[in-house]
């Protein structure tokens, strides 16, 4: 990539995580059910892997053998996917005035109805294992797409995550990489106050996994981690974990430990966007 | 019950499959750490299409699922309480969900019905699977009698791909058909005047001693054998049903609670057929007594002289 090439590339991902953050909020202010902090924590997770190119897709056929597979398995954490999908034509923009309201596709948590998700999600401890699945069909078939998984670090305590680490080493699923959103908070507390979680990338490590910590709001840092990953030929699975603020762009959600099931007035919101310009 | 020819249904059933791999590259065989003698063939066979998760039921239908949605066609292979009881949500999620918005082939084959590992007691015995497996949308319901239709349902798996319970019992039984049509879900074994008695799985062949001791004592039951609990051509069974004056329905579970015997009610009722129904099965407790099969059958009300006592009851 030429350096003026990579500049706009840059500015773009931070351009877009600077819209796709504001177009979340503005769902939020119409479907007040949506888990905004939660989602705020992901988008530049989104970004890096959509617009910086990262997952193949194809918005008209979003069935094509071609593509890499992105399971959101943190599924009321993705409202910020929304708009990503619809700036990428996988479904009208205007749907996202909509959310939440009767006849309209997209619902306070995502499943498969909508064009670019995988599974049906919503709850939590699933979209590992079934990427495990994924990936090893992938291999079996000598396909060379990616399985991405996301997921939030309060998931973890969810046992079944922990099946599925130990299956993915064994079988050396190098098609695999999984991003933790480490937003730090699950619904009732930070993690650390409910069973600390931490050193997660020890236990990764411990696992069999590669395991890499990044800065989960730089885009760039994100875009080269998930390159190195994708282009990687390490047999072991990999995990990227996302050092996030949850409730990110909201001072009144990123220090509340209850941000989870926070809502924001109308009035805040609109607030809020002005401020971002 | 007869003693010949004796095979147990997932040892039959493993061996069709076993047969179907060597040329369909698309068929994975996934187990949590449960064998059987004959797998031993497939797993040396296919050691890149057999996989042991390990102990870990909630893994093994999440991994099932994901080569499922990459367009295999999945055996999910473990006891059957803990294939059904211990990865319910995954079950729910992952396959009766995901099942109605896309393509998913995962066959759950479970071993051990009813109470097949007797004297392993309620951890392993399995009195709830028609009834929680019933509850959930998009899942086909296998329960056979034998082994001839558990080695012919491996055509059938792979035919229809939707996801499927495959309730297999543990013990090895003698043979009832000598031909199978799993489409029709269910056969008429035996046409009677006095009433039918409908059952599934193992108590089939109970319901065949019955039956054939009733006659001696000039009672002339029916028996009709459901195979496939779901989908099931109720218009056809009822056709059946609706002739005779009794109905009793007996199954290895846990009643009046959408087992075989809600099946069958709620079939009637639909009709609004004037049918004297009773049911047999086991109450609302689970078992710690120590025994085998035939004996905790004879403590709970499943035992022969039960059955026809119950008959005559029924009868009046």
């Amino acid at each position: 990539m030429a350096m003026s090439d990579k500049y706009s590339e840059s500015k773009l991902l931070k351009e877009k995580s600077e819209w796709v953050r504001k177009e979340t909020l503005k769902i939020h202010k119409v479907a007040h059910e949506t888990r905004l902090a939660s989602s705020l924590s992901a988008v530049e997770i989104f970004v890096a892997l959509y617009y910086g190119k990262i997952i193949n897709f194809n918005p008209k056929n979003t069935a094509w053998e071609g593509r890499d597979r992105f399971i959101i398995s943190k599924g009321h954490g993705a409202i910020s996917f929304y708009p990503v999908l619809a700036d990428l034509g996988f479904f009208p923009k205007e749907y996202l005035n909509n959310v939440c309201k009767a006849g309209c596709i997209l619902g306070g948590i995502p499943d498969a109805i909508i064009p670019g998700f995988e599974t049906v999600n919503g709850s939590l401890g699933h979209g590992l294992g079934v990427g495990c699945g994924m990936a090893l069909g992938l291999k079996r078939k000598k396909c060379k797409e990616k399985v991405f998984v996301l997921v939030g670090d309060g998931e973890l305590y969810e046992g079944s995550i922990w099946e599925a680490v130990m299956f993915a080493a064994e079988h050396e699923l190098d098609n695999l990489i999984l991003i933790v959103d480490d937003n730090k908070v699950c619904m009732l507390d930070y993690c650390k106050n409910v069973i600390d979680l931490a050193p997660l990338d020890k236990k990764f490590e411990a696992f069999g996994w590669v395991t890499r910590k990044v800065d989960g709001h730089d885009t760039e840092e994100l875009y080269k981690s998930l390159r190195h990953f994708k282009d990687n030929d390490d047999k072991r699975p990999k995990v990227l974990i996302a050092n996030t603020v949850k409730g990110k762009g909201v001072a009144r959600l990123e220090k509340d430990s209850l941000s989870h099931i926070k809502n924001l007035s109308a009035d805040e919101v609109d607030t809020l966007v002005s401020e971002l310009g | 019950m007869k003693k010949e020819n004796l095979r147990a249904m997932r040892d039959v059933f493993i061996e069709e499959l076993c047969n179907r791999m060597e040329n369909d590259r698309d068929i994975f065989f996934v187990c949590a750490d449960f064998g059987s003698p004959k797998l031993d063939r497939l797993r040396s066979s296919f050691k890149d299409r057999f996989i042991n998760v390990g102990i870990a039921e909630q893994d093994l239908i999440n991994i099932s699922t994901g080569l499922a949605l990459e367009g295999f066609t999945v055996y999910a292979y473990a006891i059957a309480p803990f294939l059904t009881m211990r990865p319910y949500e995954q079950i729910r999620i992952n396959l009766s969900m995901q099942s109605q918005l896309k393509e998913v082939n995962v066959n759950l084959v479970g071993v051990g019905a009813g109470l097949s590992y007797d004297v392993s007691g309620p951890t392993h015995h399995c009195l709830e699977d028609i009834s929680i497996m019933r509850v959930l949308p998009n899942i086909e319901i296998f329960s056979p009698s034998d082994w001839v239709l558990a080695g012919g349902f491996v055509d059938y798996s792979i035919r229809v791909k939707k996801p499927k319970y495959l309730r297999f019992d543990g013990k090895p039984l003698p043979p009832i058909y000598e031909k199978v049509d799993i489409d029709r879900g269910f056969s008429e074994l035996k046409k009677g005047k006095d009433l039918c008695i409908v059952s599934t799985g193992y108590m089939t062949h109970k319901a065949l001693t019955a039956v054939e001791k009733l006659s001696r004592e000039g009672i002339d039951a029916g028996l009709l054998d459901i195979f496939m609990l779901r989908p099931l051509d109720e218009e056809l069974l009822f056709n059946i049903l609706r002739k005779y004056r009794c109905v009793l329905t007996i199954e290895e579970g846990f009643i009046n609670k959408a087992g075989l015997d809600s099946i069958v009610l709620n079939g009637l009722n639909k009709k609004s057929a004037s049918i004297k129904l009773r049911n047999i099965g086991f109450n609302d407790a689970y078992i710690f007594d120590i025994g085998s099969r035939d004996h905790l059958h004879e403590l709970n009300g499943l035992g022969i002289d039960s059955i026809v006592k119950d008959v005559k009851a029924l009868l009046g």
